[in-house]
């Protein structure tokens, strides 16, 4: 593992016009209790650009994607250590507004959640909380965009008062995405967001995802070894805990550096 | 490899293809030296032979291709083992390949037999025993994923360019000479010709074997020995 010479790396792209860091974290530690779920991860991640997250059940990769828009807040025993920067603020300061942090680091869930509000409710929502718009005008024009950047409005653009609910799987995903996006954040967090869905409305999301690689960072844990090499630029391999691996999607998936990491995408792991 | 999949019928999947590309290994070898044998020994029966066995090794070259495609579209294979699905891909159509060239020898043994007097050049015989040996070597380079053995041949094919290189100058000569020889030598030049793309596509075979354990793909750089297509020989000179 070398994140930090990656980093580096990384970090003296933005000079050539390439993706700059978005979050930087070092020796990030989770404990559960007494028991520690996340053993000092460190990693980047960068604008512009898909990180997926894998690993077997438990390694706490979905602990670490909670860690940056400080979900594991609303787990009573969880605690958080280490340096989470987004843009160079430390999002567990106490002066950060972890509402306006949510805003900004948005998250869509493995099982589709709409609001049990209609269509333009669900995406109207945040928008309204977070005073984005107080005008119909401003909040129809948010709507619409954010429908057609996460590519559901041709489908309910006629029928923004039914109830987002009774939408298919993959039209609510994609709903619970366009909410997201309606806030203007900057990244997005995706925990499973396919698990629950037919091939085509994956495949769906997936053409979502790379759009929206172009205006956001997006990390994303999944089980499918397959999706993550599809979507992602960058993939972070977790194991009981720890980063065994971290590095291009392509060097992972064809030519990975630690035995742990070719046992666990080949389907060797014990 | 040092862990089994967890699904046991793939590694099984991937022990077969393995031992398809050894056994085609071994018989491409045979091929050289049977066609080599036959023109050597001016035995149309021999060459008869190597032609039949041809046959096997286009057998196994499309068993291997099913079986890669089939695992290619049920695993999804990553890592390690993509390459060396994609490795047995292409190592069975370069094997088939060189199987292709022994059939080529065999086959103009009965023309140059025609020419009671002819003289099979021995340089022939040599460049083909570097190549034999280059091949079961790639061959034990793949068994063993041992990309510096893999290396070590790549390097060795610049001797038989250079045999290459001095049979041209002499069969020429002997046209030259003797307008008799001409049919023979000219049936030798291609067999010798044979001999030498064999020697290049067994450095592609290293160049496989170096990907399929390192995962990094060889850049061809490899000086290439062969300068007949330059060479002029003027009668009248010296």
């Amino acid at each position: 593992m070398d994140t930090r010479q990656s980093s580096l790396a990384e970090r003296h792209a933005v000079a050539d016009g390439q993706p700059q860091v978005k979050f930087v974290t070092r020796g990030v530690h989770v404990y559960y209790g007494e028991k520690e779920a996340i053993k000092g991860v460190s990693l980047d991640i960068l604008n512009n650009e898909v990180t997926a997250l894998i690993g077997p059940s438990g390694c706490g990769k979905s602990t670490y994607l909670r860690c940056l828009n400080r979900m594991n807040d609303t787990v009573d025993s969880a605690r958080v250590t280490g340096s989470i920067l987004l843009d160079g603020t430390d999002i567990y300061d106490k002066k950060v507004d972890v509402v306006q942090l949510r805003a900004r680091v948005g998250m869509v869930f493995q099982k589709p959640n709409p609001f049990p509000k209609s269509i333009y409710e669900n995406v109207a929502y945040g928008p309204k909380i977070h005073g984005l718009a107080t005008k119909k005008a401003d909040l129809d024009a948010i709507v619409e965009t954010s429908l057609k950047k996460a590519g559901l409005w041709n489908e309910v653009s006629d029928r923004l008062e039914t109830q987002g609910t009774a939408l298919s799987g993959g039209q609510q995903q994609r709903l619970c995405i366009a909410r997201a996006i309606a806030v203007s954040p900057e990244v997005i967090l995706m925990d499973e967001p396919c698990s629950a869905l037919d091939p085509i409305a994956t495949a769906r999301v997936e053409e979502l995802i790379d759009e929206l690689r172009e205006n956001y960072a997006i990390v994303i844990v999944t089980h499918s070894m397959q999706q993550a090499a599809r979507v992602s630029q960058k993939t972070a391999f977790f194991h009981l805990g720890d980063i065994v691996e971290h590095g291009k999607t392509e060097q992972i998936f064809t030519n990975p550096r630690e035995e742990r990491t070719r046992d666990y995408i080949t389907g060797r792991f014990g | 490899m040092p862990n089994d999949h967890i699904v046991t019928s793939y590694d099984k999947e991937l022990e077969n293809l393995r031992s398809s590309i050894a056994r085609m290994g071994g018989l491409a070898e045979t091929q050289i030296a049977g066609a080599v044998d036959a023109l050597f020994k001016r035995s149309a029966e021999r060459a008869e032979q190597v032609v039949e066995a041809d046959k096997a090794l286009d057998d196994l070259e499309i068993a291997i291709e099913r079986d890669a495609i089939s695992i290619l579209a049920r695993r999804q294979p990553m890592a390690s083992d993509l390459r060396e699905i994609v490795s047995a891909l292409k190592m069975s159509s370069v094997l088939e390949r060189i199987g292709d060239y022994s059939k080529n020898i065999a086959k103009r043994v009965t023309a140059i037999n025609e020419s009671d007097n002819f003289r099979i050049v021995r340089t022939v015989g040599d460049m083909a025993h570097l190549v034999q040996k280059m091949l079961k070597d790639v061959l034990d380079a793949y068994i063993d994923q041992d990309a510096v053995k893999a290396m070590d041949v790549w390097e060795r094919d610049a001797p038989v360019d250079e045999l290459y290189n001095s049979l041209f100058r002499e069969l020429l000569t002997y046209m030259m000479e003797d307008a008799r020889s001409i049919t023979p030598c000219t049936h030798l030049l291609f067999a010798a010709k044979n001999v030498e793309r064999m020697g290049d596509h067994v450095t592609n075979l290293a160049e496989i074997v170096f990907y399929l354990v390192n995962g990094e793909i060889l850049e061809d750089t490899r000086p290439k020995g062969d300068r007949t297509s330059f060479t002029v020989l003027r009668p009248n000179e010296d």
